[in-house]
């Protein structure tokens, strides 16, 4: 009796605990919760001045004036919904979700773009994104040596400082001159993902200061001069062969950096080379390869070092990070590959105003964002009623089509099958969801490691994993719960309502008139019972198609 | 609307053409031969070093206490890490004064894969998607495969995306994703929405060649068929048994060339097999002693198996990286990168076995910087490249128009005679 009641009042408590967790789960997911905005970054922005405008004219005359001397009739204007879509690819790794969307079309016209990118980048998933990508350039994919370098912390410390837009110069002046234990001086993993053989490599950072900081690459001069007439440094206009000796006296910036128990330090240490042919080591001086006299002459190697590369006139400082966000951004970008920017030019249109507006504006990161954002050629759609060629991408009148980088695409399936957005204030079953399959979609999908704008190629894969991996049959199903498909079949009003909201969260777009047509009348005749099964159909066919795995 | 009319019916036409060139070129391939030719490269990325491989040269002071066995090949030796390769040197050529003038990673690799050197204006294809070019075939799988793909993968380049390779991970594993999980008719229907519906839509006022450039809608009829097609299972060497994988040795890059030897035989033309790690700036000498345990078996077992299964006559196998690495030693016991000298193996039927030509210098020559002046015979990679060529019957000379109008050679180099079986 005692036992039987026992085992009542057991299942009675089990139903219930069943019962209220559904209740939370159903109203975490379905509820509208009350998004409030993170901090916003470090005012003051003047983005929003007429100053800024007249900046984003003259950049935008730069191009036209282009254009026209070119005999390039520029692309329409994209819709602002495909604006949107490029911005949160960019900045996000994801597609808006239809809530978003909806919010976006109740604000007024002319606002809208802006009232998009002051979202995006008080948005911690932007930031976390962004350091995500920055980190690749910075200290690469690889987790490194284990004890001594924490890349999780360093990707955490640079969202952080991102989100609150620090300026971009102090950044990597942190970066450059950081002391102290990896894990709570996060900025020495700069240092400590080059461990080699229990130190620092000096010659490992000489290489990645060039490349992520200055847009140089002089990684050949370690072993020899440049007899290929390819890397040319000095001080425009005259310009010389690079010399193994330019590649050393750099990396003997670097020469007394050491790692103990207390972490990254400095001591005084000459940095010796054998240099090729040369029968004995000579010490050298640190020297950078161009710029010379806006080393400070007084300070530690590393301070000295640091000032010189973020000093205002030097510009290949500027142009490296804007040449960065600019492919971040259009997927691509204005001068290839990103990190071997010729420091005499001749440089594309924009690139040099962009370069000069970063460094007069304080290397404001959030300013650059939306001057690129704000300009001509983004707001270019990628199609026209005129015959567009190549010519047009190349000289940015049309934007660029681009494939979609491996986590773009897993971020854009489990987005667009969610109608609401999983950012930070999801709840936790949404975010592990999201981590968990998104990884393992990102390296079937094939990464690209550091290598952050070069397309390996290699489609079919590609294509299999879409059609019939387990991501997207378990995104899409229709029986399963939760999954826009469902959710759409369940509560859309019409075939017609139905069309359309797997449309705007999965392409970020209305269906064109035929679409529409085609897609209500395959729902129609499937009957309201078989709906679910339809819009799962209609879900794989949106998720298969170019338009989602491009940037357009 | 109309646009996509206009474009489907130009990809109709150009696909009747394409076929009619594609018979003419398998007829002609099978007047001159029976089955088709195909090529197996076994990339050493990083950069083996050729003083601990294939040209070692035990008299010098740098050369790092590697000793040198004698082989099948009369007076030919090999670094004694290879056990089972030494015997076999008799089917095996050696260029050991190969040349190039990059020294970067990313480079060197787009050089030694194309045979040309980077060029902002163009992008060459690899040797595998020339090969394919060349050979039109009726295979239902992927005819250019890479094994274990590092970042610089073999592409089509100018030639088009078609030719790029398919990427292959994990080859103890059937390829994945090949089983639909809806039935076949109503995959179908799916299909069908999605090509005449939604991608009809975004190619409306998007650039004329949009299909060409993203083959999005290839790379799904190429799924499309790929799903149904019996040859997958050539993807699957768990189907070999353990006595046959045993002899690839034991590591992932073995059974990678098994991989390797079972898609040859169904017709696959060109198959990159990567063994990655060979950039030993330090610890030069256990680092190479150790990748050559893993390539020694895979080698042997492949030019065993390639024998044994009749497929020798037809197959070429390549072994290189993207450069050697230096005759001094550096401070931290390791080799640097050295383009100026190196050293490729080739094998196959059409490839004299047992012959090594050229010499490279076993000691950096003081305050010299014209390095390749101390290599006795030097070649280019397009040298060997052609070698290839003329071997799978390709006429290596002839022009190609690339897309900026630029008429390009196939190859630049010219055969190295030597090399080429009677």
């Amino acid at each position: 009796m005692l036992r039987e009641r026992l085992l009542i009042f057991l299942k009675t408590i089990l139903l219930a605990a069943t019962i209220l967790f559904l209740a939370v789960a159903v109203f975490g997911t379905l509820g509208l919760r009350n998004r409030l905005l993170d901090d916003g970054p470090a005012e003051p922005a003047d983005w929003n001045s007429r100053q800024f405008e007249e900046s984003v004219t003259a950049l935008n005359t730069e191009f036209s004036e282009h254009w026209e001397k070119l005999g390039l009739t520029p692309a329409p204007e994209a819709p602002v919904f495909t604006l949107a879509r490029r911005l949160s690819l960019a900045l996000a790794g994801t597609v808006p979700s239809l809530e978003e969307l909806r919010a976006l079309e109740a604000q007024p016209p002319q606002q809208q773009l802006d009232w998009w990118l002051d979202r995006l980048l008080a948005d911690a998933r932007v930031s976390d994104y962004l350091a995500e990508r920055f980190t690749r350039a910075w200290v690469g994919v690889e987790n490194g040596p284990f004890l001594a370098y924490r890349r999780r912390r360093f990707v955490l410390w640079l969202s952080e400082q991102l989100r609150r837009n620090r300026p971009y110069d102090a950044l990597v002046h942190e970066l450059l001159t950081a002391e102290g234990l990896w894990t709570n001086q996060p900025a020495v993993n700069f240092v400590t993902a080059t461990i080699q053989e229990g130190q620092p490599d000096a010659v490992r950072l000489a290489g990645r200061t060039a490349r992520a900081f200055l847009g140089v690459r002089i990684d050949c001069l370690q072993c020899h001069d440049d007899h290929l007439g390819t890397i040319r440094l000095g001080d425009p206009p005259e310009l010389r062969e690079g010399t193994q000796r330019d590649f050393h006296r750099l990396a003997a910036f670097f020469s007394g950096v050491r790692v103990s128990g207390l972490g990254v330090h400095d001591r005084i240490a000459p940095y010796r080379v054998q240099l090729l042919g040369d029968n004995s080591e000579q010490v050298l001086a640190p020297a950078p390869p161009f710029l010379i006299d806006r080393l400070p002459a007084q300070g530690a190697s590393r301070e000295r070092l640091a000032e010189w590369v973020t000093h205002p006139e030097n510009r290949a400082f500027a142009r490296a990070i804007v040449n960065r966000v600019w492919g971040l951004m259009f997927g691509r970008p204005l001068v290839e590959p990103v990190d071997d920017i010729p420091l005499a030019g001749p440089y594309p249109p924009g690139l040099e105003r962009l370069a000069e507006d970063f460094i007069r504006h304080g290397y404001d990161l959030h300013r650059l964002i939306r001057m690129i954002a704000h300009s001509a050629p983004f707001l270019r759609d990628s199609r026209a009623e005129f015959p567009l060629s190549e010519e047009h991408e190349k000289h940015w009148a049309a934007f660029p089509l681009t494939r979609l980088r491996p986590e773009q695409v897993a971020g854009a399936v489990i987005q667009s099958c969610s109608l609401t957005a999983l950012d930070d204030h999801a709840n936790i079953f949404e975010r592990l969801a999201y981590y968990s399959q998104t990884n393992q979609f990102v390296r079937r999908y094939g990464d690209r490691g550091e290598d952050e704008f070069h397309d390996p190629g290699g489609t079919i894969p590609q294509r299999l994993l879409l059609m019939n991996g387990e991501l997207v049959r378990e995104q899409t199903r229709a029986r399963s719960w939760g999954t826009a498909a469902a959710r759409i079949a369940a509560a859309a009003r019409d075939e017609q309502q139905a069309v359309r909201a797997a449309y705007l969260a999965v392409l970020s777009r209305l269906p064109s008139p035929t679409e529409e047509e085609r897609f209500t009348e395959m729902l129609r005749k499937r009957g309201k019972r078989k709906r679910a099964a339809a819009l799962e159909d209609l879900y794989w066919v949106l998720l298969n198609s170019t338009e989602f795995s491009w940037n357009h | 609307m109309d646009s996509m009319r206009i474009n489907r019916r130009t990809f109709v036409a150009g696909a009747a053409l394409w076929t009619v060139a594609a018979e003419s070129l398998a007829r002609q391939a099978a007047t001159s031969n029976k089955r088709p030719r195909s090529i197996i490269i076994l990339w050493l990325q990083g950069g083996a070093s050729q003083l601990d491989t294939f040209d070692p040269h035990p008299e010098s002071p740098h050369s790092s206490q590697v000793r040198a066995v004698a082989t099948s090949a009369p007076g030919i030796h090999i670094a004694d890490s290879f056990e089972r390769l030494p015997e076999l040197m008799r089917h095996v050529a050696l260029v050991r004064s190969v040349v190039s003038r990059e020294g970067d990673h990313e480079r060197a690799t787009y050089y030694v894969k194309t045979g040309y050197r980077p060029d902002p204006t163009l992008v060459h294809p690899s040797v595998g998607a020339i090969v394919c070019h060349q050979l039109a075939d009726d295979v239902e799988i992927p005819r250019h495969v890479a094994i274990f793909p590092g970042p610089w993968p073999p592409r089509g380049g100018f030639l088009g995306p078609q030719f790029d390779a398919f990427h292959v991970h994990d080859p103890a594993s059937p390829v994945p994703d090949v089983r639909p999980f809806v039935p076949r008719d109503r995959l179908r229907q799916r299909t069908n929405e999605l090509l005449d519906v939604v991608e009809r839509e975004f190619a409306r006022g998007r650039p004329a060649n949009l299909h060409e450039r993203t083959q999005h809608r290839r790379s799904i009829e190429q799924a499309l068929r790929m799903m149904d097609s019996q040859q997958l299972a050539a993807f699957d060497v768990m189907q070999e048994p353990l006595s046959v994988r045993e002899r690839y040795g034991t590591s992932q890059f073995g059974l990678g060339c098994l991989a390797a030897l079972r898609l040859v035989q169904v017709g696959v033309r060109c198959v990159e097999v990567t063994l990655d790690g060979w950039d030993s700036h330090a610890n030069n000498a256990e680092i190479q002693r150790e990748r050559v345990k893993e390539l020694d078996p895979a080698f042997a077992a492949l030019i065993e198996d390639l024998q044994e299964r009749d497929l020798w006559q037809d197959t070429i196998i390549l072994c290189a990286g993207e450069f050697g690495r230096t005759p001094r030693i550096n401070r931290l016991e390791g080799r640097d990168h050295w383009p100026h000298g190196f050293c490729v193996a080739l094998a196959g039927g059409a490839i004299r076995g047992g012959c090594a030509i050229g010499e490279s210098s076993p000691d950096v020559p003081e305050g010299s910087e014209k390095h390749w002046k101390h290599v006795v015979q030097p070649h280019s990679i397009a040298d060997v490249h052609a070698t290839i060529f003329q071997a799978l019957g390709i006429d290596y000379r002839q022009q190609i128009v690339t897309p900026i109008g630029r008429p390009i050679r196939l190859c630049e180099g010219e055969p190295i005679r030597e090399l080429l079986a009677g």
